[in-house]
């Protein structure tokens, strides 16, 4: 009920509201001095509050790495917890500046919601986790079997397209929540819950007895998870999306949080041009030309922020697989700031 | 001499015309209600088109694409569905919830409401305690507990519960035999007919014998007889033509048979039992409505505890029950879109939930649930209304 109301205030806020398109949202979230991300509702590793309540994980850095870019400093967000049926009208209607979400680049999605995205943060894929009794060891051998997952997801389509292709049957059972989802399956009303890959991880570690519960290798879709901004300000767009290359940039010529000041003095143009110390590469997105030093000193590079929230450094351990560097065999490749 | 009559109404200025002020202040009202939606549908379509976010109904022949467990039509992602098709089976997973929960409450909520006046003292206090808890917590909290009290104690499929080798309970719902209809089955639906029809033929020959004999004559008892009887005389000599397709056990889950999911289970006792506590004080209030004399009249006639109260105190009190009853069925209908919040496919679940999300148009698919929500609701307002004006007090 909570989720209608919500759904329906946004409705309504896009009926009477005066155009929330215009080419304003850096200067409101300057004038607001906060930026107001909209976030996951709690996924470890990409989006949650810790136990003092400080939000946490990669979508979160992006989150912290642009209000730093802007105001120099990481805290200066609002973070706005959104179910997956809720993100989108929430973005639509003005109600969060960008959406950090894991939410997966679609071409409808980046066509008719009014939305643009940004570049991709994670690369992910769909897979499903069963209990080990089962005796499954392939979502192949899934024909018959009673499956949870979250509405309002890409994930619904591919179960549906899985299943389909592979001329399987299958029930579903959808929930409007995570927690409820994996509620349903932990409560044993499902044989497979269904995600993104890195979401199997983060929820398993929530189930009553983690261990009893194994990940099948299948990966059924491709996920590309990134930040999305509303369309018509392009301003802000070349912002957000730069914000990433940036961070990106910064693992490829090996800037770190520990090494910033050596690199500030650093002949290498590249590194010259990223800093600022040469150029004038901030200014050309409104912001000032140490931007990039503002993100890597309140934030760190790609690289530290994936391994803090979900890589080695973290309780989910996942491997940089796609998501490594492209010139370390993975799909991560930005732009160069030139 | 002339009257003040004979000069009529005394000429004022149409300015102070309390009658065409009043007018006047309709029209200017009227006009702003109008330009207000007005600015709101085209300030909306303006804003959508500058944001870019697709708009119209086009959506609803779009394919779909996901699928839903509990539909009352064909629906799948395979079988090219689109969202119109989504929006049906969600809006027949509402009615059939809201129709089931409407007969139960109503059933359980007289029952509670004549156990609360009972002279037993366990009976009445235990009837006050229901009431009372039931009517004081949260819906949405007593929905979670039923989904999680039907969920939690059953058996895995791989242990399902068996009733006869035939009917399985697990934490998947209650599978049954589903029963195929052969080739003569049609002889025990016309003999069903036969039997309702002779059974209303009879009792209106018995109300007439009785209006101008006094004399009764037990047509219920006969036509119930009749109702049972008949169809499974009809079904004998048929020769038996029903075959049941048995729920077999498969790796996951029993396949075949009909199942009823326990998301539906837990959302009809949710939403009965709420409703019922409702219902029980609307009947009990009605019931003190009618006054003490009227049952000492009837015992005085001779009337027993039982035809006093059918006879007597319920006829009078359902005047007094009639139009809160109304509002209760109202509540429980809308109440079911908390359905949502168990995983149960209905209207709100499967059509604000996940086709608002894979169109993104919340205007479109708001403006429609709503719609049908009011539809509902006025329909069942007008249908109780003329059962209110069957009811009421007839002067004569």
């Amino acid at each position: 009920m909570k989720k209608t109301i919500v759904s329906i205030a946004l409705g309504a806020a896009a009926i009477f509201a005066a155009s929330a398109v215009s080419a304003q949202t850096l200067n409101n979230v300057k004038n607001k001095g906060q930026l107001t991300c909209g976030s996951n509702t709690g996924l470890a590793g990409f989006g949650a509050p810790d136990d003092k309540g400080v939000w946490k994980g990669l979508d979160v850095d992006v989150c912290r790495a642009i209000a730093a870019a802007i105001f120099n400093d990481a805290t200066k967000v609002k973070f706005v917890p959104l179910s997956s049926k809720d993100r989108f009208t929430a973005l639509q209607s003005g109600e969060v500046d960008v959406l950090v979400r894991n939410s997966t680049w679609t071409m409808s999605r980046d066509t008719s919601l009014g939305l643009n995205f940004t570049g991709i943060n994670y690369y992910d894929g769909q897979g499903f986790m069963v209990r080990k009794k089962l005796g499954v060891s392939s979502a192949l051998e899934l024909n018959g079997a009673s499956v949870c997952t979250q509405q309002g997801t890409t994930t619904e389509l591919n179960l549906a397209d899985f299943f389909r292709a592979n001329k399987m049957k299958y029930e579903v059972v959808a929930f409007a929540t995570s927690d409820e989802t994996i509620k349903a399956y932990d409560a044993g009303r499902c044989d497979a819950f269904t995600t993104d890959a890195s979401g199997l991880y983060a929820e398993r570690l929530k189930l009553t007895n983690p261990a009893d519960h194994i990940v099948l290798p299948e990966i059924i879709s491709k996920e590309p998870l990134g930040p999305a901004v509303r369309h018509g300000d392009d301003q802000w767009f070349d912002l957000v999306k730069w914000v990433l290359y940036a961070m990106v940039n910064a693992e490829e010529l090996g800037v770190t949080q520990a090494n910033l000041d050596q690199m500030l003095k650093s002949d290498n143009p590249e590194i010259k041009r990223l800093l600022g110390t040469e150029g004038k590469f901030g200014e050309m997105i409104g912001l000032s030309n140490d931007w990039v030093v503002r993100i890597v000193k309140n934030v760190g590079n790609y690289g530290e922020s994936f391994e803090r929230n979900v890589g080695e450094g973290s309780p989910l351990k996942i491997k940089r697989g796609l998501n490594a560097l492209w010139s370390k065999g993975g799909l991560q490749y930005a732009p160069p700031i030139r | 001499m002339t009257t003040e009559a004979d000069r009529g109404a005394p000429r004022v200025s149409p300015l102070y015309d309390p009658k065409v002020r009043g007018i006047a202040y309709q029209v200017v009202l009227a006009l702003v209600i109008v330009f207000v939606v007005y600015e709101a549908a085209t300030n909306a379509i303006e804003n959508l088109r500058a944001a870019k976010i697709a708009s119209g109904f086009g959506f609803w022949t779009v394919e779909a694409g996901f699928d839903i467990n509990q539909k009352l039509i064909p629906f799948s992602s395979t079988g090219g569905s689109t969202y119109g098709d989504a929006f049906l089976v969600g809006l027949l997973n509402t009615l059939i919830v809201a129709a089931f929960g409407i007969v139960l409450a109503t059933i359980l909520g007289f029952v509670i409401g004549i156990a609360r006046l009972s002279k037993n003292w366990i009976i009445a206090k235990l009837s006050m305690v229901y009431v009372e808890v039931i009517r004081n917590t949260p819906l949405l909290l007593q929905l979670l507990f039923w989904y999680n009290a039907v969920l939690k104690p059953l058996p895995d499929p791989r242990n399902s519960v068996s009733l006869f080798g035939a009917i399985f309970l697990n934490n998947r719902g209650v599978v049954m035999p589903t029963p195929i209809a052969g080739p003569n089955f049609d002889w025990t639906w016309i003999a069903t007919l036969v039997a309702i029809v002779v059974w209303i033929v009879l009792s209106y020959v018995a109300r007439k014998q009785q209006a101008a004999t006094g004399k009764r004559f037990p047509a219920n008892l006969i036509g119930f007889a009749l109702f049972i009887f008949l169809p499974l005389i009809a079904f004998w000599a048929a020769g038996g033509p029903l075959t049941f397709e048995y729920p077999k056990q498969s790796r996951f889950n029993l396949t075949g048979g009909m199942q009823i999911y326990p998301e539906f289970v837990a959302l009809l006792l949710g939403l009965t039992i709420y409703t019922a506590a409702f219902i029980a004080e609307n009947v009990r209030a009605g019931i003190l409505a009618v006054s003490k004399g009227q049952s000492e009249a009837a015992h005085a006639l001779g009337l027993s505890n039982g035809q006093t109260l059918r006879l007597i105190v319920v006829p009078q009190a359902m005047r007094v029950i009639i139009p809160p009853l109304t509002s209760q069925y109202l509540n429980l209908t809308k109440n079911s879109s908390l359905a949502v919040a168990i995983g149960y496919p209905d209207l709100v679940q499967v059509f604000t939930g996940t086709v608002l999300n894979q169109t993104g148009q919340a205007v479109e698919v708001i403006a429609i649930t709503m719609l049908v929500y009011l539809t509902i609701s006025l329909t069942t307002s007008f249908f109780m209304n003329i059962y209110n004006s069957r009811m009421a007090l007839v002067e004569r």
